[in-house]
């Protein structure tokens, strides 16, 4: 390149460098032949500017400083190829910084410089015309990938959606009722699992993994792992006969683990999470079977019409190829014992625990009883911030739902319960979403729910009681008091295992493990891997609104991308 | 009452000398009263620890001394193990003792010790208190 024009933008923002000694010394390098300060390049009359510029100087190299490539290389690329220059004749370049006026503009001219070094050395890209199979992999059946698998096939595309677990539905289908409207998801969430498990489009892989992912945009190959279920899913009815003469009563990882008094919350060897499971098909579990373990019972094969029990079963994979993946892989709680002063107790639940005892469809259909003892508990203390913002328990940032989850269980509380009292200690309360803040005022005025401002410091059992000591900040007092039951708000997480599967997909992840997305307010769908978007907690803790909302963002970054028949790849030519 | 809050208060001598001392950041504190909440000398404290910290934030020395809680607190770090933002709460109660000491102010009269009060204390108590209270 022997005509080089360098363009410094100089908006209001970057005002805090000196641009006319950053054009001198540029505009002093060998083959510039034009260097100038303009000021705002991203907006058309600047672009025009570049154009006209790129034309008269007859240039045959461009580089432009922008405030952020990632936004501004498109358009500013865009602009180049409009004047007849090829992509790789432009380079945009990032001089903003935070230092000094001196500081900032030598660091500016040193990071011209090296660009100009980058653009001399570039070649024309290699580029592949890929053409899109028009199929989509959905990882994750939770709320957010529910929503994006059937708006994707909604919009006339194929769709494989693996799930984990033995049916879709995620964490939302555990919960009680949804803030702030109180809606049972048994009743809104239902109608789309039923939706995902009869669509057309949709195939649904439940109790199965990604095993392996190659490829990249519009053609990616994926192996799926498809679990030993010990049941023949396609033989099988739903019958559910095989459950209910099977022997062994286990805790149900679907009720978190809940030890209740009379064993509601139990569940058979055989089994499926819940009454409106997707798909309705059960798994033997192999440690508690009797057949597995102890080498005799075979019940459950008696009891089958369909003759589905297949005790030989070996997990088996299925090969597939897609154009793009949804990753929706969704979150777990910061366990209990994580907090060492806050004791291990039956009596001391976590949010989705207590969500499960609340639940109409739970174990003690919705009846509210202490799993210790069966009693109905008359005080009940919710903790906020259990992890959350505790940067010593390695989590810095707000969970973000937990002051709604815990507010809306005391208002079902107390609407259970109606000489009830309940109590929550917080340290700030985060009610952002429409209609949160007024969810808030109606349980305080309303419920009798009694807002304590300090973090708890204590909790543990004193007999038959819970003792909690906390403290009142606004007054200035300690409190100590004795509760029959304890809610932890505890931190959310990205659902265990996300790192190994953001490594198979080749995908970025933060210190916690969430996703990390292109651009966290302008391109929050897209992962760090073309063809690959986010959606739901696996970005990041989210309410169902904004999990619903992200899921219907990432089915239209989909459709947008379907809509073409191929996708150009680049890739940097090597000398 | 109503307390000044400046940036005279907020970056006074006073701050960056607890900051020093203690090695602690003050403002990384967000006053969620855990320290308050689980502190096993909170019944004879006037104003609780959490309560000194945002005092000490501000800058508001005098507030503090008029308090007894750095005198009372016992330096069992039970604030320091449970603080969820790191917060050594018991360094900034130690430096804030260190900074009156040094005032080199009598904050006791000895001759105006009752004869009787003398004499059922302990000798080592009384050196030991006259000279932290004592010039």
């Amino acid at each position: 390149m022997e005509r080089i024009g360098v363009f410094v933008c100089h908006c209001k923002l970057m005002a805090y460098m000196d641009t006319g000694t950053v054009v001198e010394a540029i505009s002093k390098k060998p083959d510039v032949v034009h260097a100038a300060a303009y000021e705002d390049l991203c907006l058309a009359p600047g672009l025009e500017q570049v154009k006209d510029t790129i034309k008269n100087e007859k240039l045959d190299g461009v580089l432009i400083t922008s405030c952020s490539p990632v936004l501004h290389q498109e358009v500013l690329r865009q602009a180049v190829t409009a004047a007849g220059l090829e992509a790789h004749q432009m380079q945009a370049v990032d001089i903003r910084s935070q230092n000094g006026v001196k500081e900032n503009t030598e660091r500016a001219i040193e990071a011209i410089s090296s660009a100009l070094d980058k653009l001399k050395a570039s070649l024309p890209p290699v580029r592949t015309k890929v053409p899109i199979t028009k199929k989509v992999l959905v990882i994750g059946g939770g709320i957010a990938g529910i929503r994006a698998s059937l708006d994707i096939a909604d919009g006339g595309y194929e769709v494989i959606l693996v799930e984990r677990t033995h049916s879709i539905g995620g964490h939302m289908i555990q919960y009680s009722e949804t803030f702030p409207t109180l809606d049972c998801p048994q009743c809104i969430e239902t109608p789309l699992m039923t939706d995902t498990g009869q669509h057309d489009n949709i195939t649904i892989y439940a109790y199965s993994e990604i095993e392996e992912v190659t490829g990249s945009i519009g053609k990616f190959k994926v192996k799926i792992r498809r679990k030993a279920a010990y049941v023949d899913w396609d033989k099988c009815n739903g019958c559910l006969m095989c459950i209910e003469k099977c022997p062994p009563r286990v805790l149900s990882e679907y009720e978190r683990y809940l030890d209740m008094p009379k064993r509601q919350a139990h569940r058979r060897a055989i089994w499926v999470p819940h009454a409106q499971a997707v798909p309705m098909r059960p798994i033997i579990d192999k440690d508690h079977c009797l057949y597995f373990t102890k080498g005799k019972c075979r019940v459950c094969e008696q009891a089958c019409p369909s003759k589905a029990i297949d005790f030989t079963q070996q997990e088996s994979f299925v090969e597939i190829e897609v154009g793009a993946i949804v990753v929706a892989s969704g979150f777990d709680l910061m366990p209990k014992s994580a907090i060492k002063e806050y004791e291990l107790d039956k009596d001391i639940l976590e949010g989705i625990e207590f969500e499960r005892i609340l639940c109409p469809a739970g174990p003690t259909a919705g009846k509210v009883i202490r799993p210790s003892d069966g009693r109905e508990p008359k005080t009940v203390a919710f903790i906020s911030c259990c992890g959350s913002r505790d940067p010593e328990h390695g989590v810095p940032y707000c969970s973000k739902v937990c002051c709604m989850y815990l507010v809306k269980m005391a208002l079902l509380y107390m609407h259970a319960v109606h000489d009830g009292q309940t109590f929550i200690f917080y340290i700030d309360i985060r009610t952002t979403g429409k209609g949160y803040e007024e969810f808030v005022q109606r349980a305080v005025t309303e419920d009798n729910v009694l807002y304590l401002r300090g973090k708890v410091s204590k909790i543990f059992r004193d007999g038959d009681k819970i003792k909690v000591w906390g403290a009142d900040t606004l007054t200035g007092k300690r409190i100590e008091m004795a509760v029959d039951l304890v809610v932890l708000g505890m931190a959310m997480l990205p659902s265990e295992g996300v790192k190994e599967l953001a490594d198979k997909l080749g995908i970025a992840t933060d210190e916690h493990g969430f996703m990390v997305e292109l651009h966290s307010k302008l391109r929050p769908m897209e992962s760090s891997v073309p063809g690959i978007y986010l959606a739901g907690c696996c970005q990041g803790p989210k309410d169902i609104q904004d999990t619903v909302a992200q899921g219907g963002g990432a089915a239209s970054k989909v459709l947008a991308l379907f809509a073409q028949d191929e996708v150009i790849l680049e890739e940097a030519a090597v000398r | 009452m109503r307390i000044e809050i400046s940036t005279e208060t907020l970056y006074s001598d006073f701050v960056k000398k607890v900051e020093a001392i203690s090695e602690q950041t003050l403002i990384s504190c967000y006053q969620c009263g855990k320290c308050s909440a689980g502190c096993p000398m909170c019944f004879a404290m006037d104003l609780l620890p959490s309560q000194i910290i945002r005092l000490a934030q501000l800058g508001l020395e005098d507030d503090i001394a008029k308090a007894n809680t750095i005198w009372i607190c016992a330096s069992c770090i039970t604030c320091s193990v449970r603080c969820p933002k790191g917060v050594d709460l018991a360094r900034v109660m130690e430096a804030l003792r260190l900074i009156t000491s040094r005032k080199n102010i009598d904050q006791v009269q000895i001759p105006e010790i009752p004869k009787e009060t003398i004499a059922q204390l302990p000798q080592v108590a009384m050196v030991g208190g006259f000279r932290k209270l004592t010039a």
